[in-house]
């Protein structure tokens, strides 16, 4: 990278919007030009300046209550509501009409409200346990959480290394496990490097794959119980999470590559550990 | 025979006043349902949407540069965004907010026929020689909060907006983009320009103290 194209992406990486590959290319630049790092450090300032030293404008306490107050007017203002206090009672005056009509509306009415409280009753009672998000759900969002926080510049991998040799080792001594670890280069899912993280209350190992330009994690630690889970697939905001596991690990792959590829991915993985 | 005609008649306005009742206090909960629903409504939106006043606020009083003319426009934009609301399904209420508020900001620059809406306008007037910016001196004078905020309030509006959106609101590409309604790609080049002319005003600033 020279410096036109540094300076072109600085902002970009001051605010934390690079993608994590063309975020190292420029801080290898950093490292090696020390122009563009005063350049970064000045722009560092500036931004921390503006975020800290300009004045926040806050809102006075008179302005909250004038909205409020205009919001009341709003709603006594609305068409609606006026119309239908100042329309005529729909009784009639005369006493000429038909009683079914006069008996049946008003009880068509007490009827129809009766029901909606009773729906509303209902959906009450159901919708928490409806909305209420399963194990499966709660873990699929810290899954995608952990993933894209890997992704952030830095955070992809403690260890970084195509070489399963040197991630596998690396592992076990930070783990009370030692997970399977497998370079599928010659597949298209080169590993790109370990990295250690903390889900569903314990620590876990995360495995780093490359799919072209995207990134898979691998999530794994120990199975609970020696039973073979089936294989799950979860499509949750936009992310793919696979889920399988063996007598030893349950694993969890997360990726934003297709569907296809990450079971390719998960078919490779489990062929590659079986032959180990 | 008499008496059971009178006693049916009697029945019968007895029967058609007490269905009278039935009717107003039917009306009478349909007007107080519609109240409930009214206020319910108003209280969810107050809910949402009142924590971010000061988001609010902030941002028009940056734009605007004028304390009656902020409060009037986030007014204004609480009113608007009170009558959309049955439009807004998004989980982003303070995004949805700062929408409203920038808009209803440029109306009324333009309005007032402000023009330093675009950068075009501003680089014509303000084209100095202070292109090349020493980072030295802009590190040295970094904690000079109000030499920034006066070179701030003499950018072009789309700027003094993206500044404080990515860095008082903390705002991302996207929000911001959906925000100023530029497209997302827009979005790092415009700080990457806001920046640079925030730089050259305090060189300029930096340079008339000494």
């Amino acid at each position: 990278m020279n410096c036109e194209e540094a300076t072109k992406l600085m902002d970009g990486y001051l605010d934390g919007e690079l993608d994590p590959i063309t975020s190292q290319t420029i801080e290898q630049h950093l490292r090696d030009c020390r122009n563009c790092e005063q350049a970064y450090e000045a722009n560092g300032a500036l931004i921390r300046a503006v975020g800290s030293a300009i004045p926040y404008y806050k809102a006075p306490a008179e302005l909250r209550e004038r909205i409020q107050s205009s919001l009341r007017e709003e709603i006594a203002e609305r068409p609606t509501r006026n119309v239908a206090r100042d329309a005529q009672p729909p009784f009639p005056r005369r006493q000429s009409e038909p009683r079914t009509i006069l008996l049946g509306t008003p009880w068509n009415w007490l009827g129809l409200a009766a029901a909606i409280i009773f729906a509303a009753i209902v959906a009450l009672n159901l919708m928490p346990r409806l909305q209420r998000p399963g194990a499966d759900q709660f873990l699929a969002t810290q899954l995608i959480a952990s993933h894209v926080r890997s992704l952030m510049a830095n955070h992809l991998t403690d260890v970084a290394s195509s070489d399963q040799h040197t991630v596998k080792p690396w592992l076990d001594a930070k783990l009370d496990f030692a997970p399977a670890v497998v370079d599928l280069s010659s597949e298209g899912f080169p590993l790109v490097g370990g990295r250690l993280d903390y889900l569903d209350n314990r620590s876990v190992a995360a495995l780093v794959y490359q799919r072209r330009k995207h990134f898979i994690n691998l999530f794994v630690w120990p199975a609970e119980s020696n039973a073979t889970g089936a294989t799950k697939a979860i499509t949750h905001q936009g992310y793919q999470l696979l889920h399988w596991a063996d007598p030893d690990f349950n694993y969890w792959a997360v990726s934003d590559v297709n569907d296809k590829d990450l079971q390719a991915f998960k078919q490779l993985f489990e062929e590659r550990i079986a032959r180990h | 025979m008499a008496a059971p005609l009178k006693a049916d008649y009697a029945f019968d306005t007895e029967d058609l006043e007490s269905s009278a009742k039935i009717v107003k206090f039917v009306i009478l909960k349909k007007h107080q349902e519609q109240d409930a629903a009214q206020e319910h409504e108003l209280a969810s939106f107050e809910e949402i949407m009142l924590p971010h006043m000061d988001a609010a606020h902030n941002l028009a009083k940056w734009l605007l540069r004028n304390e009656e003319d902020a409060q009037d426009v986030v007014q204004e934009a609480y009113l608007r965004a009170f009558k959309s609301f049955a439009g807004f399904h998004g989980s982003n209420g303070r995004a949805w907010l700062l929408t409203i508020v920038r808009n209803t900001s440029y109306t009324l620059l333009k309005k007032n026929r402000v023009v330093d809406l675009t950068t075009t306008f501003d680089e014509e007037i303000h084209a100095s020689g202070h292109e090349s910016v020493n980072p030295v001196t802009i590190l040295e004078h970094s904690e000079d909060a109000e030499l920034i905020r006066e070179a701030m309030d003499e950018l072009p509006a789309e700027f003094r907006e993206i500044l404080t959106l990515r860095h008082q609101e903390g705002l991302s590409y996207k929000e911001i983009a959906n925000i100023a309604q530029i497209p997302p790609g827009t979005v790092m080049s415009r700080l990457a320009r806001a920046r640079a002319k925030l730089k050259e005003y305090l060189a300029a600033r930096i340079g008339k103290e000494k």
